[in-house]
């Protein structure tokens, strides 16, 4: 079996191509022009992880939401449960950026931080 | 009426003007003054919450309001004023700025040297004259960015985008997490417009389908959306009969190009060019009125915030040049021109006698080929593609060699070259 991943290291946006066995493991791996192509599309058959970018209620801010993001990728799969654990947050300002707001986020190890200094109002 | 006097007045807080005023600052500019309409600092940059942004200038990557951040928080650290919540009304050729803001009233600010910093606007449907009605429900994607990211409302459940710039694809990503659903992205286009990993990372997470050859041709519903027609186009863009397909949805974004926001620099009599549908420049970033210089998206739209910040940096510290009178008028004006499959070059203009960088787009895809700079430079590109600004900077050395009075910037192909040579 074969799967095509796009490579996103970089724009010249390699279209890899992964040779499968029967269990998803993989045999070969082609049309990668660097080292970089094939340990993205190896991470990204086995474990594809994103950084989640998203908001945070926030009261008494001069914005009604704070931009916020884990602070490494997080498993792809994990997307809809980390937004739905960011929709029961309601944080106070002010904030600065960087500032932890949930550490040890849905227990994956990672930290959910402030993307920027948001003012009391 | 309150008048101010200053060495550099930097339209737009954004980007652009936070680069531009720390760079004319640091030059030796004494008095520079941002003037930002907004209540914050930032620019579009506070609503851009995915992240990508700085890998060249810091190499991390960023969130937008984490870039804008890094430069508000520099900016603080200086004495450089700024004027939140003030709009810029008029700026004459005599670099006379007229403002206006509800704690002062009527400003008049004279300025040795203005950076142009106002960034740009969308494109809108009445630029694409999509037929139809006009119910409610159709948004410029920056617009719906806005309303989801800043304000917290998310504008509709089931949403069909047309064009697959970034800013389209980022909007799917974000009505998905939102939990919209997103039918569709519909593209003009035979390829994507914005990054494969942006189609990786906003459409095939999300099993967004990419129609591509296809356009809106009809919106309908009376007072909201309630669904739109799509259909194949042909090399023209002509819609191509018996292809239409109708999705139902109540939004439709619209990411469909960016235009420089250039009023204020036409009523101070700022040559524009009709391509970038921004300032022409010279090689100081200097528009054809002296003293007034340009920089970021007002200029010309870029794909990446480093670069607007580099651009930025360099109009800023000639305009402190110029403002303090240190600026000297070139000996030579060389002409650039965009020749074979280029559609502009930036700047327009160049003196020989310091550094340039150029920045160019192409008008269509091509692969292994090179880009020719009037002859004395030839680089070669595996890819090259319209929504992917092309730069390369040349040294006086290099540029003194040139004897012509245009210089003209080429995609040149492989073949080409080897005959050449």
């Amino acid at each position: 079996m074969h799967k095509h991943i796009t490579c996103t290291v970089c724009p010249m946006s390699c279209d890899v191509v992964l040779e499968l066995g029967d269990n998803g493991e993989i045999l070969a791996l082609t049309g990668n022009r660097c080292a970089r192509g094939k340990t993205y599309a190896t991470k990204e058959h086995t474990a594809p992880e994103r950084t989640l970018t998203t908001t945070v209620r926030i009261r008494g801010g001069v914005h009604p939401l704070l931009p916020v993001r884990t602070d490494q990728p997080i498993p792809k799969g994990k997307l809809r449960e980390a937004m739905l654990a960011t929709a029961g947050l309601t944080l106070e300002a002010p904030v600065q950026m960087g500032q932890v707001l949930v550490d040890n986020f849905l227990d994956l190890g990672v930290k959910l931080i402030a993307s920027r200094d948001l003012a009391r109002r | 009426m309150k008048r101010l006097e200053v060495d550099v007045a930097v339209i737009g807080g954004g980007p652009a003007g936070l680069a531009a005023a720390l760079a004319a600052r640091q030059e030796g500019a004494a008095k520079v003054l941002i003037i930002e309409r907004n209540h914050e600092l930032g620019g579009i940059l506070q609503q851009c919450i995915h992240h990508g942004f700085g890998l060249h200038r810091f190499k991390a990557e960023l969130t937008g309001p984490e870039y804008a951040q890094r430069f508000i928080n520099l900016v603080q650290e200086t004495d450089i004023a700024v004027l939140l919540e003030t709009m810029v009304l008029e700026v004459s050729k005599e670099r006379t700025i007229y403002a206006v803001n509800s704690q002062e009233g009527m400003l008049e600010i004279q300025a040795q040297a203005i950076v142009l910093a106002m960034g740009c606007r969308e494109r809108t449907r009445g630029a694409l004259r999509i037929p139809g009605r006009r119910p409610a429900g159709i948004f410029s994607a920056g617009t719906a960015q806005r309303y989801v990211n800043i304000d917290g409302y998310v504008p509709g459940k089931k949403v069909v985008i047309l064009g697959s710039g970034d800013i389209g694809l980022i909007m799917a990503r974000r009505m998905s997490l939102e939990g919209a659903q997103v039918q569709a992205v519909v593209e003009v286009l035979p390829y994507a417009a914005g990054l494969a990993r942006n189609v990786v990372q906003c459409l095939e997470d999300f099993a967004i389908p990419l129609h591509l050859e296809s356009t809106v041709i009809e919106v309908h519903g009376e007072d909201r959306l309630e669904a739109v027609t799509i259909a194949k186009v042909d090399q023209n863009w002509t819609p191509i009969p018996g292809t239409e397909q109708k999705i139902e949805c109540d939004t439709l974004l619209l990411s469909v190009g960016l235009i420089p926001e250039n009023e204020l620099s036409s009523g101070a009599g700022v040559e524009l060019d009709p391509i970038t549908n921004g300032p022409k420049v010279d090689d100081s970033l200097m528009t054809s009125i002296p003293g007034i210089f340009a920089c970021g998206n007002v200029l010309h739209v870029h794909d990446l915030v480093d670069n607007v910040s580099k651009e930025a940096e360099k109009a800023g510290a000639f305009a402190a040049q110029y403002a303090l009178g240190r600026l000297s008028a070139p000996q030579k004006r060389v002409k650039v021109a965009a020749g074979e499959n280029i559609r502009y070059v930036v700047p327009q203009e160049i003196s020989l006698d310091k550094p340039v960088e150029f920045f160019m787009r192409v008008q269509r895809p091509d692969q292994d080929v090179y880009l020719d700079l009037g002859g004395l430079r030839r680089v070669k590109k595996q890819f090259v593609k319209p929504s992917e600004m092309l730069n390369i900077t040349l040294t006086p050395d290099v540029l003194q060699a040139f004897a012509g009075e245009t210089l003209t910037v080429r995609i040149v192909s492989a073949k080409e070259v080897g005959a050449d040579a």
